[in-house]
């Protein structure tokens, strides 16, 4: 009888408890790495295979830093990777954004990266800013980037950057990479991918993930990476693991912890179930 | 008359932009990327628009002492804060105040936030995920396998196992076939409803974004 009382007070478990146990199992891997390996799933090899074909020096990648602060933890070591691979190979990238948060987050991203790799401003990258409007942006993209960026994010006018010589609508955009917290992603496929023959890619928080595999399957989406793990694979293919990487340690170990919960929930479940039958 | 014009402004140009798709004819593409600009004008617009509304609620909000009425002084004294910092000197020139506040305090803030969900979810998780019939035990063991998969130290236990037994390739599985198939139905009624919905406001039947109609 004692035993049942104690798992009726397990089922009853004050939450602070719980918390507590998240908050440790987040923290403890970042002073002690595990330094696990992140096997690539085919979703990621195939976007890193997409940005490995560009030529270099030539017409630009266009990357949409489309998120807010909220899913920055998740999708900004995919900007950083993406970025560095890019770089790494001389590849031209455009950068922009379709969230009003994602303005000053996009540029921290470039910024960052092209200082890593001594990139020139306005020859290697450049960046093209904020325009509100989602669906009517990525449609006048494909009929002229100066119609909604007729200067870069500075004010300068896009005629003056040699990167944007002869780049004038998605026929001069070889790959389009977003990522995203909310569905500006979806729009892509929508709007670039659909009426433009726009090659597209993406990057989305891990719960957002499976709502895309429809338009990887079907070849809307040269690729995907998902969450953290997206983030991780990406960095292990660019041989520079950062934020994803390390990650992953707190996300193993607090995956774990949430199935151990599970499990010890369900046996204090039954088990109190069982009792409460048999006592009638 | 009121309701006519906007009503035939929208049949016109929906069923321009339905052309445009079809006709790959140069004079109406020309046209139809015109309206597209028009559109991220009117869109652009619309943010004032916004603001406007913001401080009009917010305002009212103080004036009549409703409940929370504190925040909106919060809100829209942060809101002037950004204002004053950010039109003078820039959002996102270097050394810009706008700049700083938004990387040091909304960034912050806002992943904070999310990240709260870490612990909500392993609390519910603990509490509500209940293996009560044989739909919740199809959904628990696809969880545990995909929770499992999607981590290194998943991958770990079954790393010493042939291919299609360990979990990163059982997790893609079920990612790639039964989630996508349900998702490809849910899609495609979407997809059904928002062509029905495009049609009704074209045709003039939905009329409810003019406003002022029950």
């Amino acid at each position: 009888m004692s035993g049942v009382s104690g798992f009726e007070k397990f089922l009853k478990i004050d939450r602070r408890w719980i918390f507590l146990a998240v908050g440790v199992a987040v923290v403890i891997p970042f002073f002690f790495p595990l330094g696990l390996l992140v096997d690539v799933t085919p979703p990621v090899q195939s976007l890193y295979d997409a940005v490995d074909v560009l030529p270099p020096s030539s017409q630009p990648l266009l990357l949409a830093i489309d998120y807010a602060p909220a899913t920055l933890p998740e999708l900004e070591p995919m900007a950083l990777a993406i970025l560095r691979h890019a770089f790494s190979r001389d590849v031209n990238v455009a950068v922009m954004t379709l969230h009003p948060a994602g303005y000053g987050l996009a540029e921290r991203a470039g910024l960052q990266v092209a200082e890593e790799y001594d990139r020139v401003y306005g020859e290697d990258y450049v960046y093209l800013g904020f325009q509100p409007g989602t669906s009517a942006v990525i449609l006048s993209l494909g009929v002229n980037i100066r119609n909604v960026f007729p200067e870069d994010a500075y004010g300068t006018p896009l005629s003056e950057f040699p990167i944007m010589d002869g780049i004038r609508n998605y026929d001069d955009i070889p790959l389009l990479i977003t990522l995203a917290g909310w569905s500006a992603a979806e729009a892509w496929v929508y709007f670039a991918h659909e009426p433009f023959g726009q090659e597209v890619g993406a990057g989305v928080t891990a719960v957002m993930a499976t709502d895309y595999y429809p338009y990887l399957n079907t070849g809307q989406l040269v690729g995907l990476l998902g969450g953290m793990r997206g983030a991780a694979e990406y960095e292990g293919l660019v041989g520079h693991p950062d934020k994803g990487v390390r990650g992953m340690d707190s996300q193993s170990i607090i995956h774990m912890l949430i199935i151990a919960l599970i499990v010890v929930g369900n046996i204090a479940y039954f088990a109190t179930r069982k009792s409460k039958k048999l006592a009638g | 008359m009121r309701r006519g014009i906007p009503l035939a402004i929208t049949f016109l140009i929906g069923l321009f932009m339905l052309v445009d798709f079809f006709v790959p004819h140069y004079r109406v593409s020309d046209l139809a990327g015109e309206m597209k600009q028009w559109g991220t004008i009117v869109i652009a617009a619309s943010i004032l628009l916004g603001v406007g509304n913001l401080i009009r609620v917010h305002f009212h909000k103080i004036r009549r002492r409703r409940d929370g009425w504190q925040y909106s002084i919060t809100t829209l004294l942060i809101m002037a804060v950004m204002f004053a910092f950010g039109g003078p000197w820039g959002t996102i020139q270097e050394g810009s105040a706008f700049n700083w506040m938004f990387l040091n305090m909304q960034v912050p803030l806002q992943s904070t936030m999310f990240s709260l969900l870490a612990f909500f979810i392993a609390s519910a998780a603990y509490r509500a995920f209940r293996l009560r019939s044989a739909e919740s035990g199809l959904l628990l063991t696809a969880a545990i396998i995909v929770m499992l998969g999607r981590v290194p130290l998943g991958q770990l236990l079954t790393r010493a196992l042939p291919e299609q037994a360990t979990l990163p390739w059982l997790t893609e599985t079920i990612m790639a076939y039964p989630n996508m198939a349900a998702f490809r139905g849910i899609l495609m009624g979407a997809a059904l409803g928002v062509m029905a919905m495009g049609l009704r406001v074209i045709l003039g039947i939905e009329r409810s974004y003019l406003g002022g109609e029950k």
